[in-house]
């Protein structure tokens, strides 16, 4: 289990900003030796965690959202291994507001690592609690009982006590020790097995899953109306022209720049939507810095420096036989392109506000609604339901705030606001741009012996966090809330400190600010800074006129990193590379604390238009004890396919006034003729904790597709997206 | 527009409708029907979110206005249920496959591949590449969805 200790070290820079801004806890406080999860340590009352009901099952409550990743099959597992119940006697319950534990957000691969495995602790502690009590009334010692299938029975099986005879009504209290002891793994019979989310039975039946499918009676639809671009002010609304272009308008909201118009039937809502939508008059913001190479205009940004690694000396004299490699990598703005827009339900009823949100985290979101609309914070209730895959701070927070301002005005009804298409096109705050300088020297072998890299990046977590400045509305508002810049962003940094031995060392991290709304997109800095780092390293070992494997072990001794290469080695060592088709593989530990992932991909550059091809993708992973070995192949070829998108087709567009990426001709992702096949070796470490996995396959395959284009037509993309246009013959290096 | 009255024939049965002629079938299914399998992803035909069957053919329903279905019979998610409450072979497929993860381009998904094994039974996998074009994932979970066109292929032939 990671120590809390560790989880500071790792992430204190992050940790501290969330602190200053008053969203977590004083982490400080936690006892450092605390072997407990850090939910737990924060939420450590049994029966936040864990309900037994009065017909035998147990109710497990997570502060965790289902976002496609199965956590609530996982925790599930968790609570019936360790009170041997079968899976179909545990219920779930999802983040809500004073309901289950505040566990901030479901984000950075943490909901194994904190969810799940504080959900282990409370069931085990539950398991002790009932034997104990068992013990007292049957009169015999609780080592001789035995406990499964929501009774304790005697050895011999002659008396045996239902949970619910044993609690009669009351439920477990008291705290979860840190001395609990945990069912050992070698017993383990649930955790472990590739269980089935039942979720996926309930979709193929068109069940309401989603937030978009709540009905609640008399609810009212609701469409907004965005500022074309950042800063453009509205000059004014034809309400009466729209009223009578389109009749049946219950309300039409305006409160300075934010526009929400409400109807009994969302056609009718569309209709008005539409009408306006070309008639409104806006100002111009500040002009965007289109029309200029955005890696430039990148640099020109005033940033401030943050020194993220520094050992040796990466200035020191060369010497005799070295060679030295200076690059440029860069990446775009890039979306979270939900397949669904954002969607909420508010109602505010009785003085109190109840929200019904896909947002990753309802408690922060319950705060900063809260203060945007001047409500204490226990007036306001947020239950988190899913919405479609966010992969990150999406328009989630955004649309349950606009809903909250909508329902305010229309008080008593249910209002259902559903952004449309542009709306979460142009709005939805994107994964920052990023810009990286890199210096590297050889010594005479070919051993890394300096690596000095710069990189530019504007934050990569501008979640609401409690404060209302960052929800969309807030800055639209006649009387508006000003925005606050995160002073410290720890996800800049993620992954750009190579794991590879390198006795010189210096990464400076400069943060600007730059044009475009952005906040976290998942794996945060970590996609542009393994790319940048593995697409060095293959230059590197070509520079040093090695084989890009071989010069990768030999600059690594973590055992279980050489493990997963030596695995993707293994699961692709039979596979030729075709005419035009190269292979390249990259390698990273996620947040340099988290999951092993090394990925090959086979690429193909069609010898005509030179569109690249990814023919295929292979990632051995290692996340420690796997709870649900298929989530996690699931979540695995998620990733590898997601990242292979936006490495060869995504980039936001804009022009001087606006994004120009609206909809999914001029944002275009990945459709069925172009994926990859993929394919998924887990390698198994039972006997180690669990280590968050979501995530980590972003990096590596923007890196090893680089460097199987670079194999497949000699040309080096440094530079994402690897359009066509890039891979040119003139493109080629001599 | 002013309400109108239509007769739709959804799912084996009909109902009657009032709404605006241009009403996409979309909303006249999600919040007239409450169905909850066409899905709401663009509203411009570019996701397939909204898939239904048209007929027999996989149609998106975000753009088709409720006066121009005519009587054809349309099919949606809920419809490949059988009235016995077991799954269509896609439907299985889909689970067994655990072939989803956010799974709201599902329906998408479910609904091309039923169309396609209407018209081949057992497609080969670029045929189902080609089927399912239409449809936009975001969480890359392409490659089981394929496997689960294949699987469901198999589980018609013997079913």
């Amino acid at each position: 289990m990671p120590s809390r200790r560790a989880f500071l070290k790792d992430t204190g820079r992050l940790t501290i900003a969330f602190c200053l801004l008053g969203a977590l806890p004083a982490a400080e406080a936690l006892a450092a030796d605390d072997p407990r999860p850090g939910s737990l340590q924060d939420n450590p009352r049994l029966n936040a965690w864990l309900e037994v009901l009065a017909d035998g099952r147990v109710r497990v409550l997570t502060g965790k959202i289902e976002i496609g990743q199965g956590i609530g099959t996982a925790v599930a597992q968790m609570a019936a291994e360790e009170l041997n119940l079968p899976l179909n006697r545990v219920e779930v319950v999802l983040a809500e507001t004073g309901r289950t534990p505040d566990e901030r957000y479901t984000a950075g691969s943490a909901s194994i690592e904190q969810s799940a495995l504080s959900v282990r602790w409370a069931a085990a502690a539950a398991r002790q609690q009932l034997l104990q009590l068992a013990a007292k009334r049957l009169r015999v010692p609780a080592a001789t009982l035995q406990l499964a299938d929501g009774a304790v029975r005697t050895a011999d099986g002659r008396q045996h006590l239902t949970f619910a005879e044993l609690l009669a009504g009351r439920q477990l209290t008291g705290e979860v020790p840190a001395d609990t002891v945990l069912k050992p793994k070698n017993q383990h019979q649930v955790v472990g097995q590739p269980l089935r989310r039942e979720e996926i039975e309930r979709m193929v039946r068109a069940a309401p899953v989603y937030v978009q499918d709540m009905r609640l009676p008399g609810t009212v639809h609701a469409r907004v109306l965005h500022p074309p671009g950042p800063g453009a002010r509205l000059r004014g609304v034809d309400e009466a022209g729209l009223r009578q272009a389109v009749p049946g308008l219950l309300r039409v909201v305006v409160d300075g720049s934010f526009v929400g118009l409400l109807a009994a039937d969302e056609w009718t809502a569309i209709k008005a939507h539409d009408w306006l939508k070309p008639r409104l008059q806006w100002t111009a913001g500040p002009a965007l810095p289109a029309g200029q190479a955005l890696p430039e205009v990148i640099r020109a940004l005033p940033a401030k420096v943050d020194e993220v690694a520094r050992r040796g000396d990466v200035a020191s004299a060369p010497a005799t036989g070295e060679k030295s490699f200076r690059a440029t990598y860069f990446k775009p703005y890039l979306m979270h392109a939900s397949i669904g827009p954002s969607c909420a339900v508010a109602l505010f009823d009785k003085g109190t506000l109840h929200l019904w949100t896909h947002s990753q985290g309802v408690y922060p979101l319950r705060a900063a609604v809260a203060k945007l609309l001047g409500l204490p914070e226990d007036q306001v209730h947020a239950k988190g339901v899913p919405g479609a895959g966010c992969y990150g701070h999406n328009g989630a927070d955004d649309v349950a705030a606009e809903a909250a301002l909508l329902a305010r005005a229309y008080p008593g009804h249910p209002v259902r606001l559903q952004w449309t298409r542009e709306d979460e096109h142009l709005h939805e705050p994107y994964g920052s741009a990023m810009l990286f300088d890199l210096q590297a020297r050889l010594d005479a072998r070919g051993r890394l012996t300096h690596w000095h890299m710069e990189l530019w990046s504007d934050t990569h977590s501008a979640r609401p966090a409690g404060q209302p400045d960052k929800l969309l509305p807030a800055q639209l508002l006649a009387k508006p809330f000003e925005y606050k810049r995160a002073e410290l962003s720890g996800g800049t940094s993620r992954n750009s400190e190579p794991l590879y031995q390198i006795p010189n060392m210096l990464i400076n991290a400069h943060s600007f600010a730059g044009p475009l709304r952005v906040s976290a997109l998942r794996s945060l800095g970590a996609f542009g800074n393994v790319f940048a780092l593995e697409s060095g390293m293959d230059e590197l070992a070509q520079l040093a006129g090695q084989d890009p494997w071989a010069f990768r072990l030999a600059h690594l001794t973590d055992e279980r990193a050489r493990a997963v290469i030596e695995e993707a080695r293994r699961l692709t060592q039979n596979v030729q590379a075709g005419p035009n088709e190269g292979l390249g593989m990259a390698f990273a530990q996620y947040k340099n604390q988290a999951a092993y992932l090394a990925v090959v991909a086979r690429v193909w550059v069609s010898p005509e238009d030179h569109t690249p091809w990814v023919r295929q993708l292979w990632a051995a992973i290692d996340a420690g004890e796997v709870i649900n070995p298929d989530g996690l192949r699931n979540q695995t070829e998620g990733g590898l396919i997601q990242a292979a998108s936006w490495t060869v087709l995504e980039q936001v567009q804009f022009d001087q006034q606006q994004v120009r990426s609206h909809d999914w001709e001029s944002y275009p992702i990945y459709r069925f003729d172009e994926v990859p096949r993929v394919e998924v070796s887990i390698v198994s470490r039972p006997d180690q904790p669990p280590l968050g996995a979501g995530e980590a396959a972003q990096g590596p395959t923007a890196a090893a597709i680089a460097n199987a284009v670079h194999r497949a037509c000699g040309v080096r993309v440094r530079e994402l997206p690897i359009r066509p246009w890039k891979l040119a013959p003139s493109s080629a290096e001599s | 527009m002013e309400a109108t009255t239509f007769t739709l024939h959804v799912n084996g049965r009909p109902h009657q409708v009032q709404a605006d002629p241009a009403t996409p079938l979309l909303y006249v299914l999600r919040n007239q029907l409450g169905l909850n399998g066409p899905k709401f992803g663009c509203g411009m035909q570019q996701c397939g979110a909204c898939m239904v069957l048209v007929d027999g053919f996989a149609h998106p329903s975000c753009q088709l206005q409720v006066h121009r279905v005519g009587a054809a019979p349309i099919t949606t998610l809920e419809g490949l249920t059988r009235p016995d409450g077991s799954l269509h072979p896609v439907q299985q497929a889909l689970v067994e496959l655990q072939a989803a993860q956010c799974g709201y381009c599902l329906n998408g998904v479910a609904m091309c591949a039923a169309g396609l094994l209407r018209q081949y039974a057992r497609p080969d996998e670029q045929t189902i590449r080609n089927a399912l074009f239409r449809v936009l994932c975001r969480c890359g979970t392409h490659e089981r969805y394929i496997r689960a066109v294949q699987r469901a292929a198999e589980l018609g032939a013997s079913g």
